[in-house]
């Protein structure tokens, strides 16, 4: 019994250390979980650099196709903010009661591009007019923001029909680049801030008013509500660094 | 709406994949496992821990070599080039190649050890009646053999319509031509379609449960026929 009292009170004092400083930690340095529609990576990253740099702050990224992403969020994932490729579901989780009303911004306006590994194989809308390729990889339109404006182009152009034989899927934004990075595909519609860093290949930026803007908005979710990092975050995401780092991707810079 | 086609054609795709991917494995994994039972030579575990990798590995490390292999710089880029094509990602046929490499050890494993559990005692009675090595394979060592047959097909078989990474690696989402049952699922369960996700994953559930029922009682079955 003495024993038990005696190891008791070394870890009493021990205990209330660790709660002491877990106590802490969120003033400091509080990590913020976000979920990040595909084609935003590379920024993301960048700016989450930035962020914990500036701010002491972490963020915890997690990418995948918006559809994809808001699935899990519907799901419960410990998800605090976050990214998406569109409006619409940002939107559908303030609408739902998954994130707080009012958080919803756009964050960045994206532009797509038809790209093609090859140096000579892209040169502009006459490329996809005489379809002189096997495969056009794009994102899948269902769950994909980018997939979907890359349909919406070939209808525009009158072209869908005829090549829609020619489409494969990827399940989001990054798999459709890295079908054309293998070489798997030929070309391919992919996000400009997924080649914004390189020179090689032959690309055509495809005019804005071929498919609707790809507005992109973020939100912040009830479980992130009373965290301060998730905040922090959308505050940052706002700033003038941030910023910075989205037009260096291509990005409209949103609102 | 989803119409009844829409849910028809992965179903349809998905029995034509695992029908031609077990049909191939028994062709080429019947040697094998023959080779594995019968040699005495030191490459046998090194072959046959080879045959057995895609139970260890996961999906996306064969999915990354296979989209690597299949394109236009690997030999299924060379393959597809003799028939006009560039790559064979993104093709029934390089789902084929795929579901074969990833399902193999299922065939081979149990053919193997049907092969080794009759021993060489057959094999030398029938060669005592003069029975030609290939003659004494067919009518000895397969028919000995079956249960091992029916296990690894049936294994082969479900493993192929149970895949999923790889096909999501390789496959490009086609509708009718690499878009099989699994891909079909997540789609609906990406889009919030879960209605229709429920009642293809039901239906995955009991195949399931039937296959691994069935396999189950072959495998009580041939315990009891070898007391």
């Amino acid at each position: 019994m003495s024993e038990l009292h005696r190891r008791a009170w070394c870890v009493a004092p021990t205990l209330a250390a660790m709660i002491a400083i877990a106590a802490t930690l969120p003033v400091w340095a509080a990590q913020a979980s976000i979920a990040v529609a595909a084609n935003f990576t590379a920024p993301a990253v960048e700016i989450g650099e930035l962020f914990s740099e500036l701010t002491g702050h972490e963020a915890v990224f997690s990418f995948g196709s918006t559809g994809q992403l808001y699935a899990q969020i519907t799901q419960g994932a410990p998800i605090e903010v976050f990214l998406a490729a569109d409006q619409a579901r940002p939107a559908k989780a303030i609408e739902d009661g998954l994130a707080v009303p009012g958080s919803r911004f756009t964050y960045a306006t994206g532009k797509i591009v038809l790209f093609s590994e090859d140096d000579s194989l892209v040169t502009g809308e006459a490329t996809l007019r005489a379809g002189e390729f096997a495969k056009v990889a794009i994102a899948n339109p269902k769950t994909a923001p980018y997939g979907a404006a890359a349909v919406e182009t070939m209808r525009a152009l009158g072209v869908y029909e005829a090549l829609k034989g020619k489409i494969v899927r990827g399940n989001n934004i990054a798999q459709a680049f890295q079908f054309v990075e293998t070489g798997n595909a030929e070309i391919g519609f992919v996000a400009l801030s997924q080649i914004a860093a390189q020179e090689s290949g032959s690309r055509w930026i495809v005019p804005e008013d071929l498919y609707s803007e790809i507005a992109q908005d973020a939100v912040l979710l009830k479980r992130g509500k009373d965290n301060e990092a998730a905040r922090a975050f959308i505050t940052f995401l706002k700033g003038p660094d941030a910023r910075a780092v989205k037009e260096k991707y291509g990005y409209g810079a949103g609102e | 709406m989803v119409e009844f086609s829409e849910l028809w054609s992965p179903i349809r795709l998905t029995i034509e994949l695992a029908t031609v991917t077990t049909v191939f494995l028994l062709v080429i994994g019947t040697p094998i496992a023959w080779w594995l039972a019968r040699t005495r030579s030191a490459w046998k575990e090194a072959v046959a821990a080879v045959v057995a990798l895609p139970l260890v590995l996961p999906p996306t490390v064969l999915g990354f070599y296979l989209l690597l292999a299949l394109g236009p710089h690997g030999p299924g880029g060379w393959i597809a080039g003799l028939f006009g094509g560039r790559s064979l990602a993104f093709t029934f046929e390089g789902l084929v190649i795929g579901s074969v490499v990833y399902s193999m050890p299922f065939v081979v494993q149990p053919i193997r050890n049907a092969f080794d559990a009759f021993g060489d005692r057959p094999l030398e009675v029938a060669a005592t009646l003069r029975a030609s090595p290939w003659h004494a394979f067919w009518s000895v060592a397969v028919p000995l053999a079956r249960p091992g047959f029916l296990t690894g097909a049936v294994l082969g078989f479900a493993h192929t319509v149970g895949e999923f990474g790889v096909v999501l690696m390789i496959g490009g989402n086609i509708p009718g031509e690499t878009k099989v049952l699994s891909v079909t699922i997540y789609d609906y369960v990406e889009t919030l379609q879960w209605t229709y996700a429920h009642i293809l994953a039901g239906g995955m559930l009991a195949f399931a449960f039937a296959i691994i029922l069935t396999v189950m009682l072959l495998d009580r079955r041939i315990g009891r026929a070898k007391p």
